[in-house]
C-alpha cells in the first residue's frame, strides 16, 4: 500500500524501502503529548512539597492571655500563630482622642469585613473598649509596627495622638489600629478572633462557640 | 609531557576549545579599565562558591541553631571568621562589580546587534545573583534576615487573587519559619548556583560566537589580515589573560581591605540589626536591605498601593531586560553619540545612585518623595533611550515631552491634595530638568549632533 504520505528512503547500506510519513507524524505527536503529560505529573509532588506541612497547619493553635498583667497605656505582646499579637490597655485620654483622627483615615469606620470580626467593627474596634487586641502585623508587606503612644512626639507630627509606625515603609496606624491615609498600607491592622474567658482572661485565636 | 597531551587530546577535546577561547579568540585591542569587571565577576562567583562549600561544612539551616552556628563559625571553627567575612564580603563585591560591568554595557551600547543575547543572559544572571543574595541573606537568621524575608515573601502577596496563597507557598508556613530557612539553604547552596553556571556558560559563549564589544563600538570582524584575524584584535592569551591578572591583583587590595578592616562595610555590607537573633515579634526600629537591593526598594517604597508598588518594581528590573531593543540608534558607544545621550546616562547614574541612597534612609516626607521623582527619572530614562534613536522631528519632541511631563503632573494634581505643595512643586525639576535637557534641547541646540564613527577602533 501506497499513499502520497509515503517517501522513498536510500538508507547509508543503499537498500531502499518506504517511510510512512503519516504514521512517523502520529507516534511522535502521541509520544510528545504523552511525555509532556508524565513530565507535568511528576511536577506535582515537588510542587506541593513547597506548601505547608502538616506540623506548620497543626501549629494554629489559640493562646490565652492574662490581662492583669498590662497596665494602662502598656503594650504587652503574645505570639499566636508565629505572629505577634497585641494586646493595648487604653487609657481613656487616648480613646477619648480617637474620634479626632477620623478625616484622616483611609478606612476610620472599619469598613472593610476582612479586617476584623463583626464584634469588633465599632468605633474603637474591640470587644472592651479599654482592650485593644491586634495582629501586629502591618498590612502592607508584613513588618511589626512600633508602638508609639506618646502625643506629638517630633518625628511623627504635632498632629500625632498615638498609635504604631512601622519602620519599614513609614505606615501609620492609630490607637485602634486604624489606617491613616497616605500610607503604603492598604487597610487597617487585623483584629484576630478572640473572645473572654473570664474578666481578666482572653482566647485568642478563636471565636466564641454559640452555646 | 607532550605525548601525554597528544594521547589526551585524541581522545578529548582540549586544544581545539583552549584555541578557540584563549590563544585564537581575538579581542578588540583597545580595552580600557571598564573591562576588567567581566573577568573580575568570575573571580568573585569562584571566591562565593569555594567559601560557601566551607561555610555549609559548620552552618546549620535550622532557625533553632542558625544564628549560633553563624556564631560558631565566627568564634571557634579556626579560620571560620575568614571563610564568612570573605562570602559576606563576596556577596556585596559581586554586586559592585556587576554593576560596574552592566555600565560598561550601557555606555558603550554592548547590548546592541548582535550582542542582544548576551545581555539577555547578562540580566538572567543578575536576576539570579539577586535570588541568590536575597536567599543566602536569611541563612544568618538575625533580626534583618529574618524582616527582610518577610517583606520580600510578601511582596508576592501582594498580587491580586493568588498573592496569599502564593507567599505562604514560598515560605511554607504562615509566617517566615524553619520551613522557610530550610528551602532557602536549599536553593541557596544548590540550586541558583547551578542556574547561575549554566547561564554564565550561555553568557560567554554567546558573548565568543560574536566577539566582545569594545569602547569605540566598531565592529573588528569587519577588516581582517591575510591570516583572517582581525587587525584590531590580539589574542584573548596571553594579552588579555595578562591584564586581568592585574585587575585581580587590584581587585584583591581592596576586598582584601575590607574584609581585614572593616568586614561590616560600615553596616551596609552586614547590616548591625543582624547581629540580634530573628525575633518574630518585634521588627527592628530602622530596617533597610542590604545596599545592592535599595534603588528598587525605593521604586517600590515610591508607590503607596502595594500591588502597583510590586509592579514598578518589577517593571524597574524587566526593563532592563528589553534594553536593546528600546534604543535603537545604530552607533553603540556614547563616545560618538550626543551630548544629550552622555548627559541623559550621567543622569540617570546618578538617580539610580540617590534611589539606593533613600533606600536605607529611613521614610520622612522629603525622602519619599524624592524616591517618587527619582523614579520617574528612573523610567524616563528609557523613554529618553527610544526617544534619541534617531534624529526627531520638533513636532515629536514636543509631543513626547507633553505625554511624559503631563503624565507626571496628572499624578502630582490627583495626589497633591493631602500633601505639603511646597514640597511636590519644587521637586517636579528633579524629571523636569532631565525631560527639558534631554527632549527640547534637540530643537534649538546641537547638543544632539552625533559623532561619525571610526572605521579603526582608536587607541
Amino acid at each position: 500500500m501506497s499513499t502520497a504520505a509515503d517517501i522513498e528512503q536510500t538508507d547509508q547500506a543503499g537498500s531502499t524501502e518506504k517511510v510512512d510519513l503519516k504514521k512517523r507524524r502520529f507516534l511522535v505527536a502521541t509520544t510528545s503529548v504523552i511525555g509532556a503529560a508524565g513530565a507535568a505529573a511528576m511536577a506535582v509532588p515537588f510542587l506541593t512539597s513547597f506548601s505547608p506541612s502538616e506540623r506548620a497547619r497543626a501549629a494554629g493553635a489559640p493562646v490565652e492571655a492574662d490581662l492583669t498583667k498590662v497596665q494602662p497605656g502598656q503594650l504587652l505582646r503574645v505570639e499566636w500563630r508565629g505572629k505577634p499579637v497585641w494586646i493595648v490597655r487604653r487609657t481613656e485620654e487616648m480613646l477619648k482622642l480617637l474620634p479626632e483622627n477620623d478625616s484622616r483615615l483611609r478606612d476610620p469606620n472599619s469598613e472593610v469585613e476582612s479586617q476584623q470580626p463583626p464584634y469588633a467593627k465599632n468605633k474603637h474596634r474591640s470587644i472592651k473598649p479599654e482592650y485593644l487586641i491586634l495582629v501586629g502585623i502591618c498590612t502592607h508587606l508584613g513588618c511589626s509596627p512600633t508602638y508609639r503612644p506618646e502625643l506629638a512626639p517630633a518625628d511623627l507630627g504635632e498632629n500625632w495622638n498615638g498609635g504604631w509606625y512601622c519602620p519599614c515603609h513609614g505606615s501609620r496606624f492609630d490607637l485602634a489600629g486604624r489606617v491613616f491615609q497616605n500610607v503604603p498600607a492598604p487597610t487597617n491592622l487585623v483584629v484576630p478572633p478572640h473572645y473572654y474567658l473570664s474578666e481578666s482572661k482572653v482566647l485568642i485565636g478563636e471565636e466564641k462557640k454559640e452555646a | 609531557m607532550n605525548k601525554v597531551l597528544a594521547w589526551v587530546d585524541q581522545r578529548l577535546p582540549i586544544i581545539k576549545p583552549l584555541e578557540e577561547h584563549l590563544t585564537k579568540y581575538y579581542a578588540p585591542k583597545n580595552f580600557n579599565f571598564w573591562y576588567y569587571f567581566g573577568s573580575l565577576a568570575m573571580l568573585v562567583l569562584v571566591i562565593q562558591i569555594v567559601s560557601g562549600i566551607f561555610l555549609t561544612m559548620h552552618y546549620k539551616p535550622d532557625a533553632a541553631t542558625a544564628f549560633a552556628s553563624v556564631e560558631y563559625i565566627m568564634r571557634e571553627v579556626p579560620g571560620g571568621w575568614f571563610i564568612r567575612y570573605m562570602h559576606s564580603t563576596g556577596a556585596s563585591a559581586f554586586f559592585i562589580v556587576i554593576y560596574l560591568h552592566m555600565f560598561r554595557g550601557l555606555i558603550y551600547g554592548s547590548y546592541k546587534t548582535p550582542r542582544e543575547l548576551i545581555w539577555i543572559f547578562g540580566m538572567f544572571i543578575y536576576l539570579a545573583l539577586m535570588a541568590e543574595a536575597f536567599m543566602g541573606y536569611l541563612l544568618p537568621w538575625g533580626q534583618m534576615s529574618y524582616w527582610g524575608a518577610q517583606v520580600i515573601v510578601n511582596l508576592f502577596g501582594a498580587i491580586p487573587g493568588i498573592g496569599p496563597d502564593l507567599a505562604v507557598w514560598v515560605r511554607g508556613d504562615f509566617v517566615v519559619s524553619d520551613a522557610t530557612l530550610n528551602r532557602f539553604f536549599a536553593l541557596h547552596v544548590i540550586a541558583v548556583p547551578l542556574a547561575l553556571i549554566g547561564l554564565i556558560l550561555l553568557h560567554i559563549m554567546a558573548l565568543h560566537q560574536v566577539g566582545s564589544n569594545n569602547p569605540d563600538g566598531v565592529e573588528i570582524k569587519k577588516l581582517k589580515d591575510e591570516n583572517g584575524n582581525p587587525v584590531d584584535g590580539i589574542p584573548f592569551h596571553p594579552y588579555y589573560t595578562v591584564k586581568d591578572v592585574m585587575g585581580v591583583a587590584v581587585f584583591l587590595i581592596f576586598f582584601f581591605a575590607i574584609l581585614f578592616f572593616a568586614p561590616e562595610g560600615g553596616g551596609y555590607f552586614i547590616e548591625h540589626a543582624n547581629f540580634v537573633p530573628a525575633n518574630p515579634l518585634q521588627t527592628p526600629e530602622h530596617i533597610a536591605p542590604v545596599w545592592y537591593f535599595t534603588p528598587f526598594y525605593t521604586v517600590l517604597r515610591a508607590v503607596p498601593d502595594p500591588f502597583l508598588g510590586v509592579l514598578a518594581m518589577g517593571a524597574a528590573v524587566v526593563i532592563l531586560f528589553f534594553l536593546p531593543w528600546i534604543d535603537r540608534n545604530p552607533i553603540k558607544s556614547w563616545r560618538y553619540r550626543s551630548k544629550l545621550h552622555t548627559f541623559s546616562i550621567l543622569y540617570f547614574v546618578a538617580a539610580f545612585i540617590w534611589l539606593g541612597y533613600l533606600g536605607i534612609e529611613p521614610v520622612t516626607e522629603f525622602n519619599s518623595e524624592m524616591g517618587l521623582r527619582l523614579t520617574e527619572v528612573y523610567f524616563a530614562f528609557f523613554v529618553v533611550m527610544w526617544f534619541s534613536s534617531k534624529k526627531r522631528s520638533a513636532a515629536t519632541s514636543l509631543i513626547v515631552f507633553a505625554v511624559v511631563m503631563g503624565l507626571i503632573v496628572a499624578w502630582d494634581l490627583m495626589r497633591v491634595g493631602s500633601l505639603n505643595p511646597s514640597m511636590v512643586w519644587p521637586a517636579l525639576a528633579v524629571p523636569g530638568v532631565y525631560l527639558v535637557v534631554t527632549l527640547l534641547f534637540p530643537i534649538f541646540t546641537n547638543w544632539d549632533a552625533e559623532k561619525e564613527v571610526p572605521q579603526r577602533v582608536t587607541g
